[in-house]
């Protein structure tokens, strides 16, 4: 299918149709490309260059006066990171960032499958079981912390129905850890779910009857038809799920409180900077776990092909060639003789 | 459209983006003004106020009490979160931008130090204020480098709660006024059948502020100091090594409940009002809440306030409580002058008190008879404040109040021994106040 022709111009010139076409799409998207510009690659920039400066913070011993300014330091702010006691920190947050990444996004994976599952074969009640199943991604996170440091104190609903000797789960340990995987798979399997819900939905039931007619049982025809079908939508909902907790803050935040170095992430020591208004480590920090994310988000996209938009890109270029070839021939044969 | 001139495009956006992110002026300022007297401030017109959430409505009256004097100076409310790092957090933004939306400040004392030395606050005239009877303590919170920065308002100080109706059974007549005779009390307590499974003393003991309050007033309580009169920090004392073993020990033997160490103000309130604790280290404000008769509290009427204890006598409180200031920023800084003044008058004070219970820093209103029969505990609290010892006036006060948190939780915790953390957090202390 040709991209609708406008009529060659006389004498063949050379505003054809598809560069016409071209240049009024640029014009088009102009004011979308000026507002991502802003959003997405201003701030970026922005944050890049705070990071290459520190603040004087030197205090005149007479007056008692800061004497403030930027500095210019180039990658003191980054070297400061990876040496000396920050680089203990340092990497005990990213292996907690990793940790809850790595594990967060198993539990949620499976979790989230198993409740599509249960949203797309449900047949009483659906519309009462996805209300329910989405009730917690609803929730707003921070108000969801606050839900879940309730039920963790240590006279809270947990240590009561929990068998055995109280655990304090909001002091340092590995109960910290699994006190914020609780409340984050909670909070996220819903999502996933959604996502595959959306994945299942497009499967057509006659591949299901007929690997019923070739005698697969029900596990079967979920490793072999189900998984491979939904593959797209999960590995699309895992990317993003993998790059919302690269950068977990909330949750760690409030459920089990600052400092505390059983659950500390990157984005917390990026905000304890800022807090204590050294922007230019805060924004270190932060350019380091935008690199993580980056990496991670690059390996999903080209190894494991989590197309986001890479099927419909070759799709348009495909068509973009066909309505090429199509239009020369035309030209050809519209040339007066 | 070709892939040069798409390439051509994201360079010259690109581009465009670092010279826009250049353009923005963050280089602060470079001089400090060291004249001698205050500058004077000029400007009347409309202010705001800005403090954190007002639980008790007075705040509100006692503006629409100014604002029907004095139509021309209208004072709105500008009300931040509850949390006492999320009001910092806004005036800073405030500050960082300059802008002249806020005018009137509501600081925590701790706060002083930081807002001066970053001149996001002006000096206030020491001698339009009757400073004299003001509570000393709470004055010397809102000076900084002798100069005065903010009008204290409101006071805090700790009180040690305790079950009277516990301590009158186990044969205790007087409270305690060391920590040795704290445990005695409380052995005496947990011997009787009422007192099986009561926990003996809890206090703030979670990595949070509330822990350095607590820290600060078992080191001060056993005879030694944070940071000194010179400001320079001496914590690798014999005495606060005592200070901090009688919070490590505590935890060891069993005296503070494991969970205490999860605690923050509200989760010991309410262990005290379900009646878990023989002794509660807390804030005044505890006393109208554990009275409640509504249900909610356990231990009504059957408690009594003291000073906390120390090693060797009575123990010495931290500072707490709030000062008002001014934005350097803000336009009309001698209404906001007017305002201060008008806030921290007697009447005004008194009758925030009877509608807040929140300590006043007027001397003289502890005396008064109408307020001590409402609130019987003020005597007690105007002796803990008037002994009490501020926080380390520092103006890197963030990073301080982290290494003490650092040190104290380790310690309690048995992630460090006492020595270790002390030696430890002498060492951060002291790169951090270096001049």
């Amino acid at each position: 299918m040709t991209a609708p022709a406008l009529p060659p111009a006389a004498g063949g010139n050379a505003t054809t149709s598809p560069q016409r076409h071209g240049r009024l799409a640029l014009l088009l998207l102009t004011p979308t490309f000026v507002v991502l510009a802003l959003v997405i690659l201003y701030p970026l920039i922005a944050a890049v260059r705070e990071s290459l400066y520190l603040k004087q913070e030197g205090v005149d011993p007479e007056t008692g006066i800061v004497i403030g300014g930027d500095k210019f330091v180039g990658a003191d702010n980054y070297a400061a990171i990876f040496s000396g006691e920050t680089a203990t920190r340092f990497w005990n947050s990213f292996y907690n960032t990793t940790f809850f990444t790595v594990f967060g996004v198993a539990i949620e994976v499976v979790l989230g499958v198993a409740m599509a599952l249960v949203m797309h074969h449900a047949l009483r009640g659906r519309g009462l079981v996805r209300a329910s199943i989405l009730v917690p991604w609803a929730v707003p996170t921070a108000m969801s912390a606050l839900l879940w440091q309730w039920i963790f104190q240590a006279e809270g609903i947990a240590n009561v129905i929990l068998p055995g000797e109280a655990v304090l789960w909001t002091t340092e340990g590995f109960h910290a850890k699994v006190a914020v995987l609780i409340a984050d798979t909670w909070k996220t399997a819903p999502f996933v779910g959604l996502l595959v819900l959306a994945g299942l939905q497009v499967i057509p039931n006659e591949v299901y009857e007929a690997a019923r007619v070739d005698g697969a049982n029900a596990w079967a025809r979920f490793w072999r038809i189900t998984l491979p079908l939904v593959k797209p939508a999960l590995l699309v909902a895992i990317l993003f799920r993998v790059m919302d907790v690269l950068r977990i803050f909330d949750l760690p935040y409030v459920l089990i409180g600052e400092r505390k170095q059983s659950v500390e992430t990157v984005s917390m020591l990026a905000f304890e900077q800022a807090r204590n208004l050294r922007y230019g480590p805060a924004a270190a920090y932060a350019t380091v776990l935008f690199l993580y994310v980056a990496i991670i988000a690059y390996v999903f996209v080209k190894l494991l092909g989590a197309d986001l938009i890479g099927e419909a890109r070759e799709r348009t270029r495909a068509e973009r060639r066909k309505a090429k070839r199509a239009a020369e021939p035309e030209q050809k044969e519209a040339v007066p003789v | 459209m070709s892939a040069g001139a798409r390439a051509r495009t994201a360079a010259l956006l690109a581009a465009a983006a670092v010279v826009l992110a250049g353009c923005g002026d963050d280089s602060g300022s470079g001089s400090g003004d060291s004249s001698g007297a205050a500058p004077k401030l000029d400007g009347h017109g409309p202010i705001t106020f800005v403090t954190g959430k007002d639980t008790s409505g007075n705040m509100q009256k006692l503006v629409d009490k100014w604002n029907t004097d004095h139509p021309d100076e209208k004072v709105t409310i500008t009300e931040l979160p509850e949390a006492a790092d999320e009001q910092r957090n806004q005036m800073v933004q405030n500050a960082q931008v300059k802008s002249d939306a806020y005018t009137v400040l509501n600081l925590d004392v701790v706060w002083t130090a930081e807002f001066a030395a970053n001149q996001w606050v002006v000096e206030l005239p020491k001698d339009e204020f009757d400073l004299d009877n003001f509570l000393k303590p709470a004055v010397d919170t809102a000076t900084y480098f002798d100069k005065l920065y903010a009008v204290p308002v409101y006071s805090d100080g700790a009180l040690l709660y305790y079950r009277k109706d516990l301590l009158t059974k186990a044969g205790v007549t007087e409270p305690p006024k060391t920590w040795d005779e704290m445990s005695d009390a409380c052995k005496k307590v947990q011997a009787l059948p009422e007192g099986k499974g009561v926990g003996c003393y809890a206090g703030q003991f979670d990595k949070y502020e509330g822990l350095t309050c607590n820290f600060s007033e078992a080191i001060q309580s056993a005879g030694g100091v944070v940071v000194g009169e010179d400001g320079k920090p001496n914590v690798n004392t014999q005495e606060a090594k005592d200070g901090l073993n009688f919070l490590v020990d505590g935890l060891k033997s069993g005296e503070i409940p494991k969970a205490g160490v999860t605690y923050k103000e509200e989760e010991g309130r309410r262990a005290f009002q379900d009646g878990k604790l023989v002794f509660h280290r807390q804030w005044p404000y505890q006393w109208n809440l554990a009275n409640a008769t509504d249900g909610t509290s356990k231990v009504a009427g059957k408690f009594d306030v003291a000073p906390i204890p120390g090693k060797d006598g009575p123990g010495v409180s931290t500072l707490g409580g709030h000062n008002f200031a001014i934005s350097a920023f803000a336009k009309n800084k001698a209404t906001g002058l007017d305002f201060i003044k008008y806030f921290t008058s007697e009447e005004t004070e008194k009758s925030n008190l009877l509608a807040t219970s929140q300590a006043p820093t007027r001397a003289n209103l502890y005396e008064d008879q109408e307020v001590v029969t409402k609130f019987p505990y003020l005597p007690t609290l105007k002796a803990s404040i008037e002994g009490a010892v501020p926080r380390p006036k520092v103006v890197k006060y963030g990073d301080v109040t982290a290494a003490i948190q650092e040190a104290a939780y380790g310690a309690m915790n048995g992630e460090k021994s006492t020595d270790q953390a002390l030696s430890d957090l002498q060492s951060k202390l002291e790169e951090l106040t270096k001049k």
